[in-house]
């Protein structure tokens, strides 16, 4: 328990040693654990953000898919409205398009009954005028009688 | 043991006498020379002019162990996932940084590197407490006896440098030397002296101000010194205290089979408990360390 040089040894051997951590230890050592902690902060920053980011995609996935289910129902309601539209209006043409067709033949029935009963009065006529003519030979003078002829003729 | 017996008061005093270097003193036969010292009288003699080589030899083993790990520690750190003895390190870092941020509040590089030295170092040197005591003073009595032609009982080897008052007293003084480094240069040399006069007795009127003036610095003078001091004692204190008992158990061992079974149950119960004084020490001495360098940085 003697007090002696070795207090002086002590001393420099605890200079040196704190130095030495002071200089190559502590340093690199606190470095790396800054670092880390740095990364780490980081790293929970980016899967917050991942997270946050991830919940948007998702809203906007739920939004689209929406958005898309509304048009589509758009387009099938405008669709059905268009066909029925279709519909009616290729009805509305058809009886249109018959009735034009149904008139057009009337009138040519028509005209074809007139034309053929023009035919049939002209024949009768002449008909007539030969029996006639054929009674009469005997009887009348042809241009005597015309004018009784022209006049039953138009009778007819 | 040994073929002459010795009595349990050499066995103790052999095991609390360091391995000295030193000058002779006048009046001997090798007066004036330098040498090692082969008993403990002589070694008493050899006062001032002497050195403790079992201290410094541990002390810079302790220490360069201490050095070698944390080092390779600090050259592999990295930011990636740390393993093994780098997490170990990494842990008494962050808890030497948290010591020293909770208690230092000054900007100071050198403050935690040096909280970290004490508090490894000290822990280190405070375990080889924990080597039973006959070890290494037997191995290097045989060393010495085999290879230097050493006289029996006359290798001393004291393995715990922190029993050794030099050791804690040279620590203690050179934390005190910094906390008056920068008590001047923060303080000034007026501000320092204000703190040692004007404090803790104040007075408005001039007079009896001057009065307090040597009151003060009587005051504030002592618990100046007792920093250092109480440091340097309060290590050396609980560490002789703890080796001594384990000196006292080891006698045990020599006084029957009865006896030596109980010396083995107490040597394991004090180990196990000396295992929380060596590192609450440790931890004592950093943590005064860091409040002290705080106390030289603030001003108030």
């Amino acid at each position: 328990m003697n007090i002696n040089l070795t207090l002086f040894g002590q001393s420099i051997t605890f200079i040196f040693f704190v130095i030495f951590v002071m200089k190559y230890v502590w340093p690199p050592l606190v470095a790396a654990l800054e670092e880390r902690k740095a990364k780490i902060a980081d790293g929970l920053a980016a899967a917050e953000k991942g997270k946050h980011d991830g919940e948007l995609a998702k809203q906007r996935v739920l939004d689209t898919l929406k958005e898309a289910k509304e048009k589509a129902q758009d387009i099938i309601n405008q669709a059905e409205k268009r066909a029925s539209e279709i519909v009616e209006e290729s009805k509305d043409n058809a009886r249109v398009e018959g009735e034009r067709i149904l008139a057009a033949a009337n009138a040519e029935i028509e005209q074809e009954v007139n034309r053929a009963r023009e035919h049939l009065r002209g024949q009768v006529v002449t008909l007539a005028v030969a029996g006639a003519g054929k009674v009469l030979k005997r009887e009348i003078d042809e241009k005597a009688n015309d004018d009784l002829l022209q006049d039953l003729v138009a009778q007819l | 043991m040994s073929s002459e017996a010795i009595s349990s008061a050499d066995y103790i005093k052999h095991h609390l006498t360091n391995w000295t270097y030193g000058q002779f003193p006048e009046g001997t036969e090798n007066a004036g020379q330098w040498g090692f010292a082969h008993t403990a009288a002589e070694a008493k003699s050899m006062g001032f002019m002497a050195i403790h080589v079992d201290t410094m030899l541990w002390s810079i083993v302790t220490g360069l162990i201490f050095i070698y790990f944390f080092s390779k520690a600090a050259k592999r750190a990295s930011a990636g996932i740390p393993t093994g003895f780098q997490n170990f390190v990494e842990m008494i870092v962050e808890f030497i940084d948290t010591s020293v941020r909770g208690s230092f509040t000054a900007k100071n590089d050198m403050v935690a590197p040096l909280a970290m030295t004490v508090f490894i170092w000290i822990f280190l040197m405070n375990f080889m407490d924990l080597i039973p005591v006959d070890w290494i003073p037997k191995a290097s009595e045989w060393i010495g006896m085999t290879f230097f032609g050493a006289q029996e009982h006359h290798v001393y080897m004291k393995v715990v440098p922190s029993t050794d008052p030099n050791a804690t007293i040279g620590m203690a003084f050179s934390v005190f030397f910094l906390v008056l480094f920068y008590s001047f240069k923060n303080k000034g040399i007026s501000g320092f002296t204000a703190e040692l006069t004007l404090m803790p007795f104040q007075s408005n009127n001039k007079v009896v101000q001057g009065l307090f003036i040597p009151v003060n610095f009587v005051l504030e003078f002592v618990s100046l010194i007792a920093k250092p001091i109480s440091l340097a004692l309060r290590l050396f204190g609980n560490m002789y205290a703890g080796e001594m008992i384990f000196i006292l158990i080891a006698i045990m061992f020599n006084a029957g089979l009865v006896m030596a079974t109980l010396g083995g149950v107490l040597q394991l119960g004090w180990a196990i408990f000396h295992i929380l004084i060596i590192t609450l020490q440790a931890f004592i001495f950093m943590t005064l360390t860091i409040v002290y360098l705080d106390m030289a940085h603030s001003d108030h």
